[in-house]
């Protein structure tokens, strides 16, 4: 390895030079269409999944609109209206938004960086992994613009057979984006395996890499199920072979099965990157090295291989028999221990720390209040008896809004604050951010915490009329979305604004040790002039910081990063 | 009521916020592993938020202060914290699946209805024949609900009672419950306050409609309605009101309306035959003698099949007693005998 002198650790020198810049090293339209640079590729994921966060964020809005009176608020909103609504506005969260979220745009940005690569082991499917991404998300919109898509996400057989919408379009949608997910995880795991740089063993990856490993592993084992439910649906309903329709001898409730084999692993590609990045903000922001790294690391792992065992826990009150129901529920109870292990060790992090409250770290915050209810919640679910009452109410709706929304994309939104000045080399403004926070934090509780109550007390999903007595609980949680609503939109907004007047931003602004913080920002095309020096990810030792810089450095005198960093 | 305790009148409290009434022999069970798991959870997650709350405050970065080295990771704490969440969970997935088990299966002597799912409506067919849109349930008893759907996945579920059951399109499922209590008084609707029974699957275009109500009577109120409920021979006309029963009580079996004299038939058709005479064999006899087929013979051989036994034919008939086919149905049967004609 070269030596490494502290001002080439630190690129100062090079943030005039506009050709180091990834932003500004070429020019025009196709530069950017057909880079097969990970920090663009990254960042126009980052732009296409905030479209989607966007639409499916309106479609959310104009149901809990439609739901402030019990017989509906608008009259241009039909029963079949409201239908395609909530089936896109889950649509396109799910495969459009949250699947890619973190790690198609913090993923592709950060990862490469964090292991001081140049790129991911595979630009080419890095690139194609976009377009795959953007044609599925036309397929999509041609379900939404021509005949609306009235089946929910889940596509649930036999209705899905006989509908006269465009299911098909949805389907080969949705068959597209899972290829998206595969090249993105099958990228992320040669990357993992085969790019990490000599000194970082496994066990020195920062845990943002475990997560994404771990996540990584689900979408290449677990995706192409969807592909193949998805294709048989389309062949039951283009060709009528029989295999899910009961009137010609096949079982709905096998569509079912092979849909949430697929799509309850999902939610842990959901969820496990939003816990990576929790683990990166919980160390840095605290100034302590992660409390229990190992245990944290190991139930990335865990989470992803028990996750493939659980699917049965969607379909207790479907028809499968009681047995496997049970052993469902018993394995279900199995997943909660890893995820109950990080919040603690998360909260642990923090004793005795140097606690940051900056923007990042208030969502991180949030996180493990939000993350918490919708975890617990989970028992509730968990329990055969508890949920034969209480599958498919609003109680599930909140449950999984606690963990998706509360978890993921609070994270993600606090992951993309942490990351910003690297990102694109400016400062937002720390104030409005965290206002901004507090009041998508407030929106959230007011808008799901009602419908756990609503939920318990019998209220079901996929309604678009309810019983009169549900109205107070429908009318604070539609209060809430457009608290909700102007939180995020405000929170995002932050963040553009600061493309334009955001303060010049440091290569180290939080004093995180590990690599990406290393390069200048925003990143040289090259990501690294020198192989950085690989240290322990959470050793914040050698850290100082220094007004001058607006940043951290690392201060060339210290003592070499201890050994024992976790 | 007098005996309310402290602790009580918080679990009234938060069942009240949580929970629709408790109206079925399972809601107290559900409802009370659901407090357990409330509490639980209650105590964790203030545990948590307290210890992050706390931490925030007291370490926050200002002027003067510093992180202070503390170790980064303890093998004892933290086995701690997974076994003993492990061991809670552990408990929760037991009642759970205890209670679950009870919930499955339904005991033998349990009152069956059938309920048919279709696009967007329910019915609920009832043993003695009654046929209804909104559920009527006997309190106190152990009902169950056999299920069935005519189109796409609908789900039964009655969040008094806390059941719920999809209905599968090609194959039977069931659930069960005991209604603990009525939901008021009388054979007729009124006054009653019915709980609702929602349909829990995304069905469609009219979901959220596929709506019933559920009236639950004390027993013996229950009969009466099932009685007047099944009872159609008051508003069809008596041939059809017959030719219902004539159906539903089996007759059909053994007697052919169309003619037919082979064994098939156990019993002589009995189409074209009113007011003819035929040979029968009287009991204790064994020479023929001819009667007239008129109400009385029917009425006769409705009640004593074996009183006169039609020559050919062996004696092999169940005797309907008045609890079995009663005398107004006796007439409606007649009055159909007299419509079926005599097979060209």
């Amino acid at each position: 390895m070269a030596t490494i002198t502290p001002d080439t650790q630190i690129d100062i020198g090079h943030n005039d030079d506009p050709n180091s810049n990834y932003l500004t090293s070429s020019r025009g339209f196709l530069s950017w269409a057909l880079t097969l640079d990970h920090k663009r590729i990254g960042v126009m994921y980052l732009v296409g999944i905030f479209g989607a966060f966007f639409l499916g964020g309106v479609l959310a809005l104009l149901l809990r609109l439609q739901l402030l009176m019990p017989e509906g608020t608008f009259s241009f909103i039909s029963l079949d209206r409201y239908n395609q609504l909530f089936t896109l506005h889950g649509a396109v969260m799910t495969f459009l938004f949250i699947i890619p979220s973190v790690p198609a745009a913090l993923g592709n940005f950060v990862l490469p960086l964090m292991v001081g690569a140049k790129d991911v082991a595979f630009p080419r499917m890095n690139l194609a992994s976009f377009y795959l991404w953007v044609f599925g998300a036309i397929f999509f919109l041609i379900a939404l613009v021509t005949t609306q898509l009235d089946t929910g996400w889940t596509f649930y057989t036999p209705y899905s057979i006989e509908t006269q919408t465009n299911v098909i379009a949805a389907t080969c949608g949705a068959f597209i984006l899972g290829f998206s997910s595969i090249f993105t995880g099958l990228n992320f795991i040669v990357t993992v395996n085969t790019m990490r740089p000599p000194g970082m063993t496994w066990f020195k990856m920062p845990l943002f890499m475990w997560a994404i490993y771990a996540t990584a592993i689900i979408q290449v084992l677990a995706t192409p199920v969807l592909g193949i439910t998805l294709l048989l649906l389309t062949a039951e309903r283009v060709l009528h072979i029989g295999i899910f329709d009961p009137s010609m001898g096949g079982d709905p409730v096998l569509f079912q099965h092979f849909f949430w084999f697929y799509s309850h692993p999902a939610v842990y590609i959901m969820i496990l990157p939003g816990m990576g990045i929790m683990s990166e903000l919980m160390s840095v922001y605290s100034r302590k090295p992660i409390f229990g790294y190992t245990f944290i690391a190991y139930s990335s792992i865990a989470i992803a291989l028990l996750g493939f065992l659980v699917w049965g826990h969607h379909m207790f009150v479907s028809g499968q028999s009681p047995m496997s129901a049970v052993i469902f529920s018993g394995l279900t109870f199995s997943v909660s221990i890893p995820s109950a292990i990080k919040v603690f060790n998360w909260v642990a992090t923090m004793y005795k720390g140097n606690i940051n409250l900056a923007t990042p770290m208030c969502y991180a915050l949030s996180f493990i209040f939000l993350f918490s209810i919708g975890g617990l919640t989970g028992l509730f679910l968990g329990a055969l008896a508890t949920d034969i009452h209480l599958h498919d109410t609003y109680f599930v709706v909140a449950h999984f809004h606690y963990v998706m929304m509360g978890g993921t994309v609070i994270a993600f939104v606090g992951g993309l604050y942490h990351w910003w000045p690297k990102m694109f080399g400016v400062m937002y403004n720390e104030f409005w951010g965290r206002v901004f926070c507090a009041v998508v934090f407030i929106g959230f509780n007011l808008t799901f915490f009602p419908q756990f109550i609503m939920g318990s007390q019998g209220m079901p999903r996929r309604y678009a009329t309810y019983a009169p007595e549900f109205q107070l609980y429908h009318d604070l949680s539609t209060i809430g979305a457009l608290t909700l609503g102007i939180g995020m939109v405000g929170a995002i907004a932050v963040l553009v604004i600061s493309l334009f007047n955001g303060r010049k931003a440091p290569a180290n602004p939080w004093g995180a040790a590990t690599l990406e913080w290393t390069c200048t920002s925003p990143p040289p095309y090259y990501n690294f002039e020198h192989a950085p020096h690989v240290g322990s990810p959470y050793d914040y030792t050698g850290l100082k910081y220094d007004p001058q810089v607006g940043g951290y450095v690392r201060d060339p005198n210290a003592a070499p990063a201890s050994e024992s960093g976790h | 009521m007098a005996h309310i305790t402290g602790l009580d009148m918080h679990s009234i409290l938060a069942d009240t916020l949580f929970f629709p009434p408790e109206r079925s022999t399972f809601a107290g069970d559900v409802d009370g592993l659901f407090n357990f798991i409330y509490y639980l959870c209650l105590f964790f997650f203030v545990l948590i938020i307290a210890a992050m709350t706390y931490f925030a405050i007291k370490y926050c970065a200002r002027p003067g202060h510093s992180e202070k080295p503390s170790p980064s990771h303890n093998e004892s704490l933290e086995i701690t914290w997974s076994v003993i969440p492990s061991i809670l969970v552990g408990v929760i997935f037991f009642y759970g699946f205890t209670g679950y088990l009870n919930m499955r299966e339904a005991p033998e002597d349990a009152y069956e209805i059938q309920v048919y799912a279709k696009k967007w409506q329910w019915s609920f067919k009832y043993p003695n024949g009654a046929e209804t849109t909104e559920l009527h349930l006997p309190a106190g008893k152990p009902v169950k609900f056999l299920e069935q759907s005519a189109d796409v996945l609908h789900s039964f579920y009655i969040p008094a009672f806390r059941i719920k059951m999809d209905c599968v399109p090609g194959r039977y499922t069931s659930t069960w419950a005991i209604p603990n209590a009525t939901t008021g008084s009388g054979i007729s609707i009124d006054g009653h306050q019915p709980y609702h029974l929602f349909c829990a699957e995304y069905c469609g275009q009219q979901h959220s409609q596929m709506r019933a109500l559920v009236y639950v009577h004390e027993p013996a109120e229950f009969e009466a309605w099932a009685e007047k409920e099944a009872n159609f021979l008051e508003t069809k006309p008596p041939a059809e009101a017959g030719a219902i029963l004539f159906q539903r009580k089996g007759c059909v079996q053994c007697h052919s309306v169309t003619g037919d004299r082979s064994t098939k038939y156990l019993g002589p058709p009995l189409n074209g035959q009113w007011g003819t005479e035929r040979d029968v064999i009287p009991r204790g006899s064994s020479t023929p003698e001819k009667v007239m087929m008129d109400e009385n013979y029917v009425r006769e051989s409705i009640r004593q099949p074996m009183a006169k036994i039609v020559q050919g034919r062996k004696p092999g008939m169940t005797v309907f007693t008045p609890s079995l086919l009663n005398d107004k149905q006796i007439t409606a049967i007649i009055a159909y005998l007299k419509s079926l004609k005599d097979e060209k």
